[in-house]
């Protein structure tokens, strides 16, 4: 497979329709505007996690130094990730773990996949495992691949039970079923979950005791469990998992067998990074000084000290899958290997005055939001209308114009990753490849192409790329506001009208002169 | 011969960073100039104080006693609780549950570990451990599969859980607990019963973990 992306011969992500969704943006995001009860769910959901998220991060005056020593950290591990990853492998194994590597996601679902065979005997095959929610193993759709070997894989977390229950696709980072609201999940729960009590209200109290009652007995019997990780240490061989409902900690705790999926990206290079990840992590994502549960353990741990030291403590058979899946070729571009510094918090999403109109689904991939627009085209690959591409222009080519690059993802990123600035980058790249393409006989002008030269007019003159900053600002006064209505310009050209999108370059013109008066 | 994945993706990423030989980069420094201390000492009273607080924001029971005072804090905690049988780890010191009216099954108490089944676990009345450190500033606990703490399951299954923190192991921050604990054991960092915010972003507590976390901190 071929991508103008990154260095040549790095490959991007298999395709398991996890990145790649169906339609472009601009049609799923305008599907998703008409749903009223969807936007009102939202902005329910999203200002409340704003409120808190602001409250707790009020409360530390040194925030600001924490993003930037997080920033650092982050591009240290990248510079030194080959090393890292040999050192976290060694600490890994000699604690008694396993450790596998996956050049993609169909190598990552074989690897899991054969471990969970071997976990159980002949006579007794294991049919089904325990998760905790992880978007690794979402990216990689493997409760898809282990339900065709016949294997079950039951979500443990709340909102991914009730995606599951639902037969649902996520739509949010942390909170998978942020697009649903609390009748909407009692309904779920009474339609889907075997031996409910058929009296249950809509008290997200009585429906998180119903999700306790359901899973309890799984838990306690579960031989292997599949997680993902928010880091792994390398000086240590230390894995965590932060989590809030204890579901971690029955998956990770009470199985004999335990496989960990996780990116080649999520190291952190000493025992006392994790001081900055700790404070930035929970405050960013729930919105919480701590959230109630963090599980660390390196390799096959045991317990230390009095009578029964050095005995097993939790599951022994222990593996670790370390997956590229196209983060290699994300590594390669320079102005975007940023996107791997994500600790996956959310805090870009819940900012997010599109992400707030439409959810997550209008983006057609595992990963939504602001975050989403600039990793999923880099792991995924941008195709155009090239051979590789999907008839009628790749979706994916449309996710960096997903956005007003008004600037609050960037303000709201514990460890400051620049996504406006990515986005542009990403834009910029994608209008040179439907140029080329476009000098390619037999392949058609699409009106996608011809809306994209609006970036290329942007990107040609470094004059009109100020302005586009300056546009940032604009854009950032209007989503704080909250007076936009629909999708901020340009994309509101695409969300309030129902004839063939105008063309940005238009709106890029028109924002021009409605605020060329600002320049002096 | 077939590349094995560990040296394709290891060749990527040297790739893609744009290496050629085998050079090895020096790490990079990293601007620490976040707070790395609430400059008190362990136990301080006023990192007692926010402990407590930040307990309380977060829906756990706190009780405050003597060094001398905690086998009757503790009875009295369980005895409110209505709780008859109880789990410990096998490092309790004996005077914790000297003053409780319960029947104590104690895990891990040969060297061959765990002892108590799952089962046993998920049918007793409650669990009373130690712990390893606390973090004033954010309500946090944490346990370290020690003798005083026990094994992980040992604190999950259980639906009530007591710790009896002393106020040497408090400290102000996050940054001064990591220095304090082992890598090398299972660590469990608590902060507040289980909850989710899975339901409209709203917290609710009590979910998978014990619902109910009470805490006996011990002064002086
Ligand atoms: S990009 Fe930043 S804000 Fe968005 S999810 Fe990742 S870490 Fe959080």
């Amino acid at each position: 497979m071929t991508t103008f992306l990154g260095m040549p011969g790095l490959p991007v992500a298999t395709e398991r329709g996890t990145l790649r969704g169906p339609d472009t943006f601009p049609v799923a995001a305008r599907k998703a505007l008409g749903d009223t009860q969807l936007r009102k769910n939202l902005g329910h959901a999203t200002s409340t996690i704003r409120a808190k998220r602001a409250r707790v991060v009020g409360e530390l005056d040194d925030w600001e130094e924490l993003r930037a020593a997080g920033a650092a950290i982050k591009a240290d591990v990248m510079a030194r990730l080959p090393e890292l990853l040999v050192q976290l492998e060694e600490n890994v194994t000699a604690r008694g773990g396993h450790v596998h590597w996956a050049r993609d996601a169909d190598e990552a679902n074989r690897i899991v996949l054969d471990l969970v065979r071997a976990a159980g005997t002949p006579d007794d095959p294991v049919t089904s495992v325990v998760k905790v929610k992880s978007m690794a193993t979402q990216e990689i759709g493997l409760n898809e691949a282990l339900a065709e070997a016949g294997i079950a894989a039951v979500e443990t977390d709340l909102a991914e039970l009730i995606v599951q229950l639902s037969d649902d696709t996520p739509s949010h980072i942390l909170v998978p079923a942020i697009h649903r609201n609390r009748a909407e999940i009692r309904q779920i729960f009474l339609d889907h979950m075997p031996d409910v009590d058929p009296g249950l209200t809509d008290e997200p109290r009585v429906l998180a005791m119903a999700a306790r009652a359901y899973l309890r007995r799984t838990f306690l019997a579960a031989r292997v469990a599949v997680s993902g990780a928010n880091f792994a240490i390398a000086e240590t061989g230390t894995l965590a998992v932060v989590e809030s409902e204890g579901n971690g900690r029955m998956c990770l705790t009470l199985p004999q067998t335990l496989v960990t999926v996780m990116g080649i990206e999520k190291l952190l290079p000493t025992w006392r990074d994790l001081e900055v990840f700790l404070q930035l992590l929970p405050r960013s994502s729930t919105g919480e000084r701590m959230n109630p549960y963090t599980s660390m353990w390196t390799g096959a741990p045991r317990t230390s000290g009095g009578t029964a030291d050095g005995a097993p403590d939790g599951p022994q058979d222990l593996h670790l899958v370390l997956l590229d899946n196209g983060r290699t070729a994300t590594l390669a571009d320079e102005a975007g290997r940023q996107a791997l510094h994500c600790i996956r918090c959310s805090a870009c999403l819940n900012v997010c005055p599109v992400y707030e109109r439409t959810g997550g689904h209008a983006y057609g991939s595992v990963y939504p939001g602001p975050i989403g627009a600039v990793l999923t085209p880099q792991l995924a690959g941008m195709h155009g209308h090239g051979a590789d591409a999907p008839a009628g222009g790749d979706p994916v080519d449309t996710l960096p114009y997903a956005s007003s690059l008004c600037g609050a993802c960037f303000d709201a990123c514990p460890v400051r990753i620049d996504i406006p600035s990515m986005l542009v980058h990403l834009r910029a790249k994608h209008v040179e490849t439907a140029q080329a393409q476009r000098r390619v006989p037999g392949l058609p002008a699409s009106a996608e192409n011809a809306a994209m030269s609006a970036a290329a007019w942007v990107m040609q003159d470094a004059g009109r790329f100020s302005f586009a900053e300056k546009g940032l600002q604009l854009g950032r006064l209007l989503a704080r506001d909250g007076r936009i209505r629909s999708l901020p310009p340009p994309l509101s050209a695409w969300t309030t009208s129902r004839d063939v999108p105008a063309p940005p370059a238009e709106t890029f013109r028109q924002w021009w002169a409605r605020t060329r008066g600002d320049r002096s | 011969m077939t590349t094995s994945a560990r040296d394709e993706v290891l060749g990527r990423i040297r790739t893609a960073l744009g290496r050629t030989g085998t050079e090895a980069p020096q790490p990079s420094p990293v601007p620490r100039d976040y707070r790395t201390s609430l400059g008190e000492e362990p136990g301080a009273p006023g990192l007692l104080d926010l402990l407590v607080d930040r307990l309380v924001d977060y829906k756990a029971t706190v009780h405050r006693c003597a060094p001398d005072a905690v086998g009757a804090t503790v009875a009295a905690a369980l005895a409110e609780r209505g709780a008859r049988r109880l789990a410990a780890p096998s490092g309790l010191p004996a005077g914790w549950l000297a003053g409780a009216d319960v029947e104590t099954v104690t895990d891990g108490a040969t060297p061959d570990g765990g002892t108590l089944s799952v089962a046993t676990l998920d049918a007793v009345d409650g669990v009373v451990t130690g712990c390893a450190v606390a973090v004033a500033q954010t309500g946090t606990i944490v346990l370290d599969s020690s003798p005083v703490c026990g094994r992980r399951a040992l604190t999950l299954v259980p639906d009530y859980h007591l710790i009896v923190v002393r106020a040497d192991q408090v400290v102000g921050s996050v940054p001064e607990a990591l220095p304090r604990l082992d890598p090398d054991r299972p660590l469990t960092w608590v902060s507040g019963p289980s909850a989710t915010s899975d339901i409209e972003l709203d917290r609710v507590e009590g979910v998978h973990g014990p619902r109910t976390l009470v805490v006996v901190l011990v002064e002086g």
